[in-house]
């Protein structure tokens, strides 16, 4: 018998007689015959518990890729990630609950998005977060609609540096909403180079660090925008050290919280985190957590602003949006806790340390350099003759870097990118370095 | 209810982290002083027992599926297989970059594949993405295939309406509006399913397409489902199906043979896999040979025993997702499959309907049921009427201090004081039981002890909260 | 239920107290017990020429959005500030303090085709 199905034959028959029906097939009997005819079966047996995990494990020991020593980045990035984390996200009775509808049952869900909401505030320097979107990209997307529903504006300025993969997803959601999107080009220290707002425009992204690696510098930004929004996408790791955009203006903070304790999933489920000012509320997409009182006059929690949503607003919702990334979020609530602001600074600093250990290495290297002058934090592009076959060198050493293609449509096609993290050792830095020295 | 920030003592960390090097330990001297910053951020300083304590303090508040039987309809609260867990862990899959080359992650690879095949057979449809994260982000992609359908026909300007019967998700319309459809409501008939009158009267060349939920929100089958999608499709216009509910038919019968022409799959209802408090999930999209050269790129494709991507797709929507889509839920939900075979997933569905139908006649006399039809794998009655004052809300609380999760109340729209119960199959009939019990009780407390409803739940962390006062005075976040 | 006489009534269960060609406008009595606690109330600028029926202002509780269309074709004169710190005022005083803007009205004609109270509370009564 399976496992998660408990009606026994004698279950069936007394629910049937109860039901007044004969079998369970007269339950169908609303479903047209002819349309449970055309039915085709997938020819597949219920395998057991242990044929199910051999299978599972066979596929999961076939990606070879785990054994090479990650230097990749582009958006994901290999933290450490601390084992309270996983222990407290097996508390079942936060993995399956569902959306805190009911908040008498659910004050440990809203509780925790409400910290949440919090640390992500203080994290980019924003007034207001939601408890979180899909992904950093989908965030991105829909800061770029609430900032279209704000200002009417149809023209998005997009840096030419943004990493490819925001740009896919943003452009499929610009397309849809029928924005145009419009390019900012670069300076030759690879720092945005605005040129001038033209009317119409809704928004100005910026990617901090930028698809290079590169930190922009924020100052003046808002001046130059006016009504039109600043929308920072930001890594949150260096948010830890840097100052955050919220203190340069910015309308929304968006961006990847996979970093905050989450694996790398082979990219999802992943965590789009999501914050603005309290003026732009009512238009921000989203669940929120808000603290109030019961009958009692206890401190309690409910989803609050819920008029905004598409259960309630239907066609006129600020988004579609209704399941997202709780679990994801909750990941990075406790690593937020756990680390605290120094263990975060830390992981922040050691990541700019042995990026920037290794950067200057490899510069000294015949045949290599680092790309743009621009400061950067732990992720930078090496540029040289023949990237791919450098690419195919360190694999060869066991060292895996994004493929040299995934910089082409960001306008580089001498260099390939590289991302260290406070996980990579001295003896992994060497194996780098040795890699790319010898003929 | 004290949040993490109460605890803990300056200086305090619950993990232990490596030493710096050349950068001096706790300075930022190293980050050019332009960029630094000025102050914060203000994070908890917790030791590791008080991290501990504290979460699980939360998680003790809280209600999942674990701790008891959650008939929350349209959400598919079944059981989460344990072994599901334990292989999402898999180092393979939770430690894979998606930027590696095809080559180095040919399991992941090849795990996509077997699962978007398995998906494309249970619902009868020959394309598929896997890419979208969630049930309405499925949908949006649907719309986004129907508009650029559209545009390469050259009807972009002209069908702009979509029809969306009254009884739908909110998702619909809102999923609907976000590529710039205009929706049209189709009104229910006395059985609760499409007018067919009405829709004939709002069909027309202005029609982009229809979305429906099958079975329907009030979770009735739509007997006319083939004659619907003719008539749409007759119109020039294609079908969407909201797959929140394939629970009802799993196995049984596939949307692409009832006309779907695109058709979104929640793994996080139908396939078992948790919902993590509100997610993740998975929004996984099937669709009809029409719209397969418009689906995100790239394809997960398979020659011999390799896999590779395809970006072979001129005329493609793009990426919804910037990878692969939610993949660690998927695995969850490969394994379902494999576990359950072809006859275990007509045991879901059989079980399912079962136990709606079952609960359905224990509570009819109890309880006002607006659509007395055959139910698929949920139904709705109805909290009016019940004397007293009592209103759904009241029922909904009262079943809190019997021990239950509520079920959804006040949908769909289309039922004044609506309480709409999903079982799913994987309760016990003890269950069911105990639970028809705890709502006629509930009923029979309307009648004579008001008050025990109204002033319900009597026993949980905190009581009914003032939802008001969270908007008039918003507190989101701490105040320091 | 209140229904002042000297008002007047839409279907969409708005009022209209009119004064030459000033019109003030609210919700009714009704309406606001319909949504519950009036927590935020959305209102149109100043100036704001409008036509009968368009959608100018709404009203929300927790669960739920009125939207508040423009019983009769005119200009916004002033929308009610204090609102805006006390949405509750709707539902301690809808057809007092509780006003949403007010108006200039454009087509006089349009107000006959209003319903008085007896009108209104027979719509209200027949479920309307």
């Amino acid at each position: 018998m399976n496992p998660y199905l408990p009606h026994t034959p004698s279950d069936i028959r007394s629910m049937l007689d109860t039901i007044g029906v004969s079998d369970v097939e007269a339950l169908f009997s609303d479903i047209p015959a002819e349309v449970q005819g055309w039915n085709r079966p997938l020819g597949l047996a219920p395998h057991d518990d242990l044929a199910v995990h051999q299978h599972l494990t066979g596929l999961a020991e076939r990606s070879t890729g785990r054994g090479l020593i990650p230097f990749l980045g582009g958006g994901l990035y290999d933290h450490f990630i601390p084992s309270v984390v996983g222990h407290i996200l097996s508390r079942s009775e936060f993995f399956t609950a569902y959306t805190p509808y009911q908040p008498e049952v659910s004050q440990g869900t809203l509780t925790w998005m409400f910290e949440y909401q919090t640390m992500i505030c203080e994290l980019t320097g924003m007034e207001v977060a939601n408890a979180s979107m899909y992904d950093g990209a989908t965030a991105l997307a829909e800061a770029v609609l609430m900032a279209h529903r704000t200002t009417r504006g149809k023209v998005v300025l997009v840096p030419s540096s943004l990493h490819p993969r925001l740009r896919e997803v943003l452009a499929t959601y610009a397309w849809g909403a029928g924005l145009a999107l419009r390019d900012v080009p670069y300076t030759e220290a690879g720092r945005l180079a605005l040129d001038g707002v033209p009317d119409g425009t809704c928004a100005l992204i910026v990617q901090q660090p930028n698809g290079f690696g590169i930190l922009e510098d924020l100052t003046g930004l808002k001046d130059c925008l006016r009504k039109t929004f600043l929308i920072a996408y930001a890594n949150p790791i260096p948010l830890a050290v840097i100052e955050p955009p919220g203190s340069f203006g910015a309308d929304v903070v968006v961006g990847e919280g996979q970093p905050l304790g989450n694996p790398l999933s082979f990219g999802g489920p992943l965590l789009g985190f999501f914050a603005t000012r309290m003026d732009h509320l009512r238009r921000m997409p989203g669940r929120v957590s808000g603290q109030t009182r019961d009958v009692d006059g206890k401190t309690g929690y409910v989803m609050t602003f819920q008029t905004r949503e598409q259960h309630i607003r239907r066609e006129g919702a600020t988004s579609n949006i209704c399941t997202n990334s709780a679990l994801c979020a909750l990941a990075a609530t406790v690593y937020l806790a756990a680390l605290g602001p120094d263990g975060l600074r830390r992981v922040a600093l050691l990541s700019w340390e042995k990026a920037h250990a290794l950067a200057e290495r490899l510069a000294d290297l015949p045949g290599y350099d680092v790309a743009f002058d621009g400061p950067f934090f732990h992720e930078f592009i090496v540029r040289c003759n023949d990237p791919e076959a450098a690419v195919g060198r360190l694999r060869r050493a066991g060292i895996a870097v994004l493929p040299p293609s995934f910089l082409h449509p960001l306008g580089v096609h001498d260099g390939f990118i590289v991302a260290v993290t406070e996980k990579r050792t001295p003896e992994e830095l060497d194996r780098f370095v040795v890699a790319l020295e010898g003929k | 209810m004290s949040t993490i920030y109460d605890h803990g003592a300056p200086g305090r960390q619950a993990v232990a982290l490596p030493q710096l090097g050349k950068v001096e330990q706790g300075l930022l001297g190293a980050i050019p002083a332009d960029l630094r910053r000025r102050d914060g951020p203000r994070l908890p300083e917790v030791s590791q027992p008080e991290l501990v304590r504290h979460y699980t303090a939360l998680s003790r508040m809280n209600y999942g599926v674990d701790t008891g039987f959650y008939p929350l309809g349209s959400c598919t609260m079944k059981h989460n297989p344990k072994l599901h867990e334990d292989l999402a862990r898999l180092p393979g899959f939770a430690d894979l970059h998606p930027l590696l080359p095809p080559e180095a992650c040919q399991g992941a690879l090849a795990l996509l594949w077997e699962t978007a095949e398995h998906l494309k057979g249970i619902t009868g449809m020959p394309g598929i993405t896997l890419q979208p994260a969630a049930g309405a982000h499925g949908e949006l992609t649907g719309m986004f295939l129907i508009k650029r359908w559209l545009e390469d026909r050259g009807e972009l300007g002209r069908r702009t309406k979509i029809l969306l019967p009254d009884s739908a998700h909110g998702t619909n319309p809102a999923s609907a509006a976000m590529v710039g459809f205009t929706v049209v409501s189709i009104p229910s008939d006395r059985r609760g399913m499409v007018n067919l009158d009405a829709l004939r009267g709002a069909l027309g060349s202005d029609v982009a397409g229809i979305m429906l939920t099958v079975p329907n929100t009030l979770g009735i089958f739509e007997e006319d489902i083939v004659t619907i999608t003719d008539l749409v499709h007759d119109a020039g216009g294609l079908c969407y199906f909201d797959g929140a509910n394939l629970n009802a038919y799993l196995g049984r019968a596939r949307p692409g043979d009832m006309g779907a022409d695109v058709f979104h799959i929640n793994l996080h209802k139908t396939f078992s896999t948790p919902h993590g408090g509100g997610g993740p999930g998975a929004g996984p999209v099937t669709v009809s040979e029409v719209l397969v050269p418009y689906l995100p790129v790239p394809e997960i494709a398979r020659k011999g025993e390799t896999y590779h991507l395809d970006w072979d797709r001129p005329k493609s929507i793009g990426r919804v997702h910037p990878y692969f889509g939610n993949v660690l839920v998927i695995v969850k939900a490969l394994a379902y499959i494999l576990s359950l075979g072809d006859e275990g997933m007509r045991a879901v569905s059989g079980g399912a309907v079962l136990a709606a139908n079952y609960l359905k006649a224990k509570l009819k006399g109890a309880y006002k049921l607006p659509y007395d039809q055959l139910a698929k794998h949920e139904f709705v009655l109805s909290g009016e009427g019940m004397g007293n004052g009592v209103r759904t809300l009241d029922v909904a609380k009262r079943l809190i201090d019997y021990g239950f999760h509520p079920p959804t109340i006040y949908f769909p729209l289309i039922v004044k004081e609506a309480l709409m119960i999903e079982p799913t199959e994987t309760e016990p009939r003890e269950t069911l039981d105990t639970f028809a019990e705890a709502l006629l009780s509930i009923a029979a407390e309307a009648r004579e002890h008001p008050e025990l409803l109204r002033e319900a739940p009597h026993e949980t962390p905190v009581r009914r909260l003032d939802e008001a006062r969270a908007v008039r005075e918003p507190r989101l976040k701490l105040d320091f | 239920m209140l229904i002042p006489k000297e008002l007047k009534y839409t279907k969409d269960h708005e009022w209209v107290r009119l004064e030459g060609d000033k019109a003030w406008v609210g919700i009714t009595d009704h309406a606001q017990k319909q949504l519950g606690d009036i927590v935020f109330v959305e209102l149109p600028p100043a100036g704001k020429v409008v036509q009968q029926r368009d959608l100018v202002a709404s009203v929300e509780s927790v669960k739920a959005v009125g939207e508040v269309g423009a019983p009769l074709s005119g200009e916004v004169l002033e929308a009610n500030a204090a609102l805006s710190g006390s949405p509750d005022l709707v539902n301690k005083d809808p057809h007092g303090q509780g006003w949403l803007f007010t108006m200039r009205i454009s087509t006089p004609t349009e107000a006959g085709a209003l319903l008085d109270a007896a009108a209104y509370e027979a719509f209200v009564a027949s479920g309307g």
